[in-house]
């Protein structure tokens, strides 16, 4: 079921945040606050290295990241807690597999995007168009276009994550044929 | 069409005759795991989606293993909602605090059959490769996907052939090997791929060296890190009660790429702060003073791993400026080192022993560092804030390395410790 915090279809509109190759799950979301409750997983965020981050965070800013960004750990934890803090997108030179199935399965959105980190200064603002894949910088007036996600994933994007298809797949028959079987068709 | 062995058990899986790289298929899941970080919040899930069962209640296994024991109030609660969950839900395998970790148990107790497709909420879950199994990390919302329906999306990899060639020195361990790799792919070298072993020298990887190299293929960006269930699997699945017959690659499967590794030349490795892919020769970094050191996890916490450690502290005891914590990697293993003789030796050593468990490796408790502290040890991360303050340093190691430095206080490289053989672990 669509909620206020399911991400707006389409366009998104923020400020820059800007971080290199290889942001871990660990600095996303520290294993020592695994079962805390998310409202105080949040507020360590990225603390290691961006101490103001989680604080100064706005809704529909955009992450723009290095190489390899997510990997590390399974914990949804990570792209839970960015989305939670209001990110409206995460846009990487690269996405680490775990992280990227986690993003979508939450309905965080992400796009991986060469060149990305040299495109962008800290706190530019930036503009991503989900539906076609591109990425503006405001000042700089730089265009890039990201590499388009697979079909399945952008669905699953639009639809708010896994959990609306479950509850749909649990209302209709409680179990059988569900949204992913169009593939396996 | 010849396929390699993740391509065979995705294919399998999903009901097909073949599949190819980058084919989008829906498979069928053989086996799921979830461990108490994640179970309360995956049960959570399936029931705000509306589920009251799950797909086929013996083919989940949740083990409580990252918080035990319970190290706070909160930590309980989720423990005691777990043990709620696995009665309501009716499941037939339930590991409770203390019994070992996650990756470890599976094997150990049977669960693992070569060629099956395996999801677990913990991206260590490559382990099971060791044994033939594609197996993977998933998140929460996933896993209680495929706890309503027992199927999940795969995008059938690519594969990189890893070949094993010569022979293992004295001092140097095959998570040395896994090291080496890392150092020489990248933390994201295999991202998307599978790695699937072999070469000459498999069949004297046992299975605990195949569980250590497993565990660290998702420190490549691996989705699956596969061996081929050989002559080695099958007398360690056969103690086990496991019937399960040889699988491996078609002879003529298609790889991606292909990297040999020369076992014969290698030295002992070093993984430095703050990434797993920064791996130097133990010469590199030699005499750095240590804090802390470590012996344990899924990567390495079983008794060969114990017993390593135990050659090198048998007499001996650790340097007075270092701590060294002990966890064994389940109360099996703890209690074949207790019967061996292992653990006495490295408690007169020195060693604080943990229980059997995850608690320091991922940063929960037990052995946590302060700012400016040095960790080495024989875990799988060194990300910064992996195990406490963000201001201390992790190396990765193996047992041998491990070992010999706790006695020096310094990183120390194993060949240039005598090795006791006063002492018969049997």
């Amino acid at each position: 079921m669509p909620s206020a915090d399911t991400p707006p279809a389409g366009m998104i509109r923020g400020r820059a945040w800007l971080f290199g190759d290889d942001i871990n799950t660990d600095l996303l979301a520290p294993g020592a606050y695994a079962v805390a409750p998310l409202a105080e997983r949040v507020r360590h965020t990225l603390e290691a290295v961006n101490p103001r981050f989680a604080d100064e965070v706005r809704r529909g800013d955009v992450l723009i990241a290095g190489t390899n960004f997510g990997c590390g750990s399974s914990r949804e934890h990570a792209p839970e807690a960015l989305k939670a803090l209001g990110v409206g997108c995460v846009v990487a030179e690269s996405l680490a597999r775990i992280f990227l199935r986690n993003a979508v399965a939450i309905g965080l959105p992400v796009l991986v995007c060469p060149g990305v980190t040299a495109a962008f200064a800290q706190g530019d603002p930036v503009q991503v168009d989900l539906a076609t894949g591109r990425v503006t910088n405001e000042r700089t007036r730089t265009v890039l276009q990201a590499s388009p996600l697979p079909e399945m994933m952008r669905e699953l994007l639009a639809a708010g994550g896994v959990l609306p298809m479950l509850r749909r797949l649990a209302e209709s028959q409680g179990a059988g044929r569900g949204w992913i079987d169009d593939l396996g068709a | 069409m010849a396929m390699t062995m993740a391509e065979k058990i995705l294919a399998r899986a999903a009901g097909r005759p073949t599949v190819a790289p980058g084919e989008f298929v829906v498979a069928d899941v053989d086996l799921a795991m979830v461990h108490d970080i994640f179970a309360a919040t995956v049960f959570a899930l399936l029931r705000s989606a509306g589920f009251s069962q799950v797909w086929d209640r013996t083919r989940l296994v949740a083990v409580i293993d990252h918080l035990v024991p319970p190290p706070t109030e909160a930590a309980a609660r989720v423990h005691q909602q777990i043990r709620r969950d696995v009665t309501d839900f009716g499941l037939t395998h339930f590991y409770d605090c203390g019994t070992g970790i996650c990756h470890q148990l599976l094997g150990e107790r049977g669960h693992v059959r070569p060629g099956m497709l395996l999801v677990g909420t913990d991206s260590h879950t490559t382990t099971h490769g060791a044994l033939g199994a594609a197996a993977t990390g998933i998140g929460s919302t996933e896993m209680a996907y495929v706890l309503a329906t027992g199927r999940l999306w795969f995008r059938v990899p690519e594969t990189i052939r890893i070949l094993l060639r010569g022979t293992l020195g004295s001092g140097v361990g095959w998570k040395d090997a896994i090291l080496h790799l890392a150092g020489r792919m990248g933390a994201d070298g295999a991202q998307y791929r599978a790695l699937e072993f072999g070469g000459p020298a498999l069949p004297a990887v046992g299975v605990g060296g195949r569980l250590t190299m497993a565990n660290m293929a998702v420190e490549l960006g691996a989705k699956f890190g596969l061996f081929p269930a050989d002559a080695v699997t099958m007398e360690y699945l056969a103690i086990r009660g496991v019937e399960a017959t040889a699988f491996s690659a078609d002879a003529d499967a298609t790889y991606a790429e292909t990297l040999v590794i020369d076992l014969t030349d290698l030295e002992p490795q070093v993984s430095l702060p703050h990434s797993v892919d920064r791996v130097q020769p133990v010469s590199a970094v030699e005499d750095l003073p240590i804090d802390q050191a470590f012996i344990g996890s899924c990567t390495n916490g079983r008794v060969e791993d114990l017993q390593v450690a135990a050659e090198y502290l048998a007499g001996r005891h650790v340097h007075p400026h270092t701590r060294l914590i002990v966890a064994p990697a389940s109360r099996a293993v703890e209690q074949e080192a207790m019967e061996r003789g292992i653990l006495s030796t490295l408690l007169d050593a020195g060693a604080v022993l943990l229980p059997p468990g995850c608690g320091p490796c991922f940063g929960g408790h037990q052995g946590l560092l302060a700012p400016g502290e040095r960790c080495i040890g024989t875990h799988n991360r060194n990300f910064a804030g992996r195990m406490g303050s963000p201001e201390a340093e992790i190396y990765l190691a193996s047992p041998a390395t491990v070992a010999a430095s706790a006695l020096y206080g310094r990183i120390t490289d194993p060949r240039r410790v005598e090795r006791s053989l006063r002492y018969a672990f049997r």
